[in-house]
């Protein structure tokens, strides 16, 4: 049905329409995170242990998938603990400067590489896994807007001191919103570690957690249709750009400063441009 | 090496953490902005000042110069196409980090073009020639680098608190509108900050393409974070702060190289930058582009 | 104070800076009744209600709510204790609906989502949503709201934002409802309306305390007012009696 290229840059996508998600989900609590790659990692490191290094027993895909997401969503509970209190463009730098202390970590961990990477995991991802966990999550995103979490998140954004003063407690809210995007990005990173097969840490880097940024940042934040377009816009021109070759991510850039110019409230969004 | 040998080499990689803190601070101050391609300005200043070496054969001094020199009109240009077109269409801070996110990318991707990606470095003749104090070492690059950074820490010392357009700076950074009121041209000042801003980026760039004779397109990545975190560890907009925080994360970072291991170089940054964040979230030093108190 | 008093603040002083905004301010307020707290402007009205409500902790004093000190709690633990404000300038959520808001208030006292109702709302299954949409329109419907539920608060009138404000914090099934200034931007007739409502609202058990500038209103409804006077109680007891006392006279006089 779709070529062995096509279905790489369809797992690619789904990938990345994941760690749009692992954006989203804080930031429709009004969390800016520009560090989620330092989840992934956690996820894609955990996950690749236990199906590829760890031998007492045959760990199963979805279970390793879904404890590399659990571990990182512990650690990003544990890092929003005292992150909550911090507000605005102190938060952003601060998941910034996380982001970089996992890259680090793992750099400096031998028993899973260091800096040489991990290689030789097992070929577990299909298009199918990527599919469904895509699906899955944007279903129960959807639905969770119905729901008083989902609300709880948006009051939040809206006006953190009405929606104290509703009754809305906002530290365990905030920590829910920023370990469930932890989690998630978690999941992105074992899939993508059974896809790419060898993961080192300068994957995780600075310029993925910039990436999924923009994907929400481009694609809107209001439902979870605007992560979608955004990653599939950010993940697709470059492949529709390819006749500019050495161009095509100067073209990109330039793009990016037009959308920011031209359409601040992204691509999906019916909010005012006002409304970071 | 003795702790004074490596308190020296601190000194020096801090103080060009200071260089590149400072505009990063001056833009805060002014605008309440991140610069997100600061760090893509600091390695165009180290390629200008090599370009200027290839075909000008400049000695070291002017090639500090050209980078100045270029690196401030990349910063006007810079505040002209990315910053300026948003603030007028949106007042929020997210749309703002996309455009220097994508100039960043912008000016890395035409590096790469037109350099490769490979580290380059400078010719041959800046090799340094080594002095010797007692059992301390020092090259004159080393001291030509401390020399140049605390020379311009003092100058922009100078411009922001005894010149009128340092004035119109501090001004404006404190409240915008009273300064529009006082009649100061506050999108003149924005443009003349970026431009000093940038230019004590790009002079850092240089400095550092001299330090570790290497230059490469992405040199700008780990500058962009650190000059960041620097930022916020000596407390967002506060110019001294930024003085002191980079010369705190360079000696940290060289003993952290000497005592422990290279490689937990980059995470002592952000480990200080958690540890501040914890105790005492607004900086070390808090406020805006005040006069040192 | 006495033993029937719900809320009881007690020698409350709060500074800002330099600045003293309450000094010393002790009332209490009887459950059942509709308390007001009237004054000049700036004479700390809403600050007494940020810190009643929780939003800031006093310097000095303490606050008691059927016989619990609460002072220095969270305002969140403050709504599930029982006391439940609106805000002077109408601060609803702009991306919810009018339901939605005042849903958002109901949460507080209802069960949590369950693993049950999270799956079964699209089907229209979800238990806790139910209960608290139907407490939603209850309560839309007690502030005499007629517009449509699904619309955004900022297609609304303000009064209309006012009485869905009103609803919300009715919503979490408060036992002492704090209303800061309601009747701003009202005509008389408008004022009339929500004199009516807060009676409904106090005969239907609750506890209100006002602070308005509408004087007419305040006069009318009130079963005991306070007056405050740059961060001072300076007179209290039933309508009629701090209408003739000379010190209330003086203090508004005053700020003309």
């Amino acid at each position: 049905m779709l070529s062995s290229y096509q279905e790489s840059i369809a797992i690619f996508l789904g990938v990345n329409v994941l760690m749009a998600f692992s954006v989203y989900v804080p930031t429709s609590a009004g969390l800016i995170s520009l560090g989620q790659a330092g989840f992934m990692a956690i996820g894609a490191y955990t996950s690749a242990y236990l199906t590829s290094r760890f031998t007492s027993f045959d760990v199963p895909f979805g279970l390793a998938l879904f404890l590399g997401g659990a571990a990182a969503g512990i650690v990003g509970v544990l890092v929003a603990a005292p992150a909550v209190r911090i507000k605005g463009i102190y938060l952003i730098i601060a998941t910034l400067g996380f982001g970089e202390i996992v890259r680090v970590l793992f750099v400096n961990f031998e028993p899973l590489g260091g800096a040489s990477g991990l290689a030789g995991i097992k070929p577990l991802t299909t298009l199918s896994w990527v599919v469904a966990t895509c699906i899955l999550f944007f279903a129960f995103l959807w639905r969770l807007r119905s729901t008083p979490l989902g609300r709880a998140f948006v009051a939040i954004h809206e006006d953190e001191t009405a929606a104290e003063a509703m009754g809305i407690n906002l530290f365990r809210t905030k920590l829910m919103a920023f370990g469930g995007g932890a989690f998630i990005a978690g999941i992105a990173g074992g899939l993508y570690a059974h896809f790419a097969l060898f993961i080192d840490p300068s994957q995780f880097g600075f310029s993925k957690s910039a990436e999924a940024f923009l994907f929400v940042i481009l694609g809107g934040s209001v439902n979870p249709l605007g992560p979608v377009a955004g990653a599939i816009v950010v993940t697709l021109l470059p492949e529709f750009l390819r006749f500019l070759q050495d161009w095509r991510m100067s073209f990109f850039a330039v793009l990016l400063i037009a959308c920011a110019v031209w359409r601040p409230g992204g691509l999906i969004s019916y909010r005012r441009a006002a409304h970071p | 090496m003795i702790l004074l040998q490596q308190i020296i080499n601190g000194v020096m990689l801090g103080s060009t953490y200071a260089l590149v803190a400072i505009g990063y601070s001056l833009i805060f101050g002014v605008l309440r902005l991140l610069h997100f391609a600061h760090g893509e300005v600091f390695m165009v200043g180290a390629f200008i000042a090599l370009c200027s070496v290839w075909y000008l054969h400049v000695g070291p001094v002017l090639a500090v110069v050209s980078a100045a020199v270029g690196c401030a009109a990349l910063g006007v240009i810079i505040e002209f196409v990315a910053f300026r077109p948003v603030r007028r269409r949106s007042g929020g801070m997210l749309a703002p980090i996309v455009s220097s996110l994508g100039v960043g990318l912008l000016l890395q991707e035409v590096a790469t073009n037109i350099f490769g990606a490979d580290q380059t470095r400078f010719p041959p003749q800046f090799e340094a020639t080594l002095y010797h104090f007692g059992s301390l070492f020092v090259t004159s690059t080393q001291l030509f680098i401390l020399g140049t950074s605390f020379g311009l820490m003092l100058l922009v010392h100078l411009f922001i608190t005894r010149t009128k357009y340092g004035l119109a700076m501090r001004a404006v950074a404190e409240n915008v509108d009273v300064a529009g009121l006082l009649g100061i041209n506050s999108n003149a000042v924005v443009v003349l900050t970026f431009a000093v801003a940038s230019a004590l980026g790009g002079i850092a760039g240089v400095l550092v393409g001299f330090a570790f004779s290497a230059i490469s397109p992405f040199m700008g990545i780990s500058m962009t974070i650190k000059g960041l975190v620097v930022m916020l560890i000596g407390g967002l907009g506060n110019v001294y702060g930024a003085m002191i925080g980079g010369l705190v994360l360079g000696i940290a970072e060289v003993l952290t190289v000497g005592y422990l291991a290279s490689s937990y170089r980059d995470a002592f940054s952000f480990a200080l930058l958690i540890l501040v964040l914890l105790v005492r979230p607004q900086g070390l030093f808090s406020g805006g582009l005040r006069a040192g108190h | 104070m006495t033993p029937a008093a719900l809320l009881d603040v007690r020698s409350v002083t709060q500074r800002f800076g330099g600045f003293t905004a309450l000094d010393d301010v002790s009332c209490s307020i009887q459950a059942g009744s509709i308390s007001s707290l009237i004054g000049p402007n700036g004479a700390g009205k809403t600050t007494l209600f940020n810190v009643i409500s929780g939003l800031i902790s006093p310097s000095r004093g303490s606050l008691g709510f059927d016989g619990t000190d609460y002072t220095g709690r969270r305002p969140d633990e403050i709504v599930r204790l029982g006391i439940a404000r609106n805000f002077q300038q109408v601060r609803l959520f702009p991306a919810l609906s009018v339901v939605e808001n005042v849903m958002v208030g109901a949460h507080q006292k209802l069960p949590r989502t369950g693993l049950l109702d999270f799956l079964g709302g699209p089907f229209s299954y979800d238990r806790v949503d139910r209960l608290a949409r139907s407490i939603a329109t209850e309560m839309l419907d007690l502030v005499e709201f007629r517009s449509s539920g699904n619309t955004h608060p900022q297609q609304l009138t303000l009064v209309d934002q006012r009485r869905v404000e009103i609803a919300r914090a009715l919503a979490s099934d408060p036992k002492l409802l704090l209303l800061d200034e309601p009747a701003a931007g009202m005509n008389p007739s408008e004022s009339n309306q929500l004199g009516a409502i807060i009676r409904k609202i106090r005969d239907l058990g609750r506890t209100v305390l006002l602070v308005e500038h509408n004087m007419r209103l305040v006069m009318s409804i009130s079963d005991h007012v306070s007056v405050l006077s740059a961060g001072k109680v300076i007179a209290s007891g039933t309508p009629s009696t701090v209408q003739a006392e000379p010190a209330v006279i003086a203090a508004y006089l005053g700020n003309l």
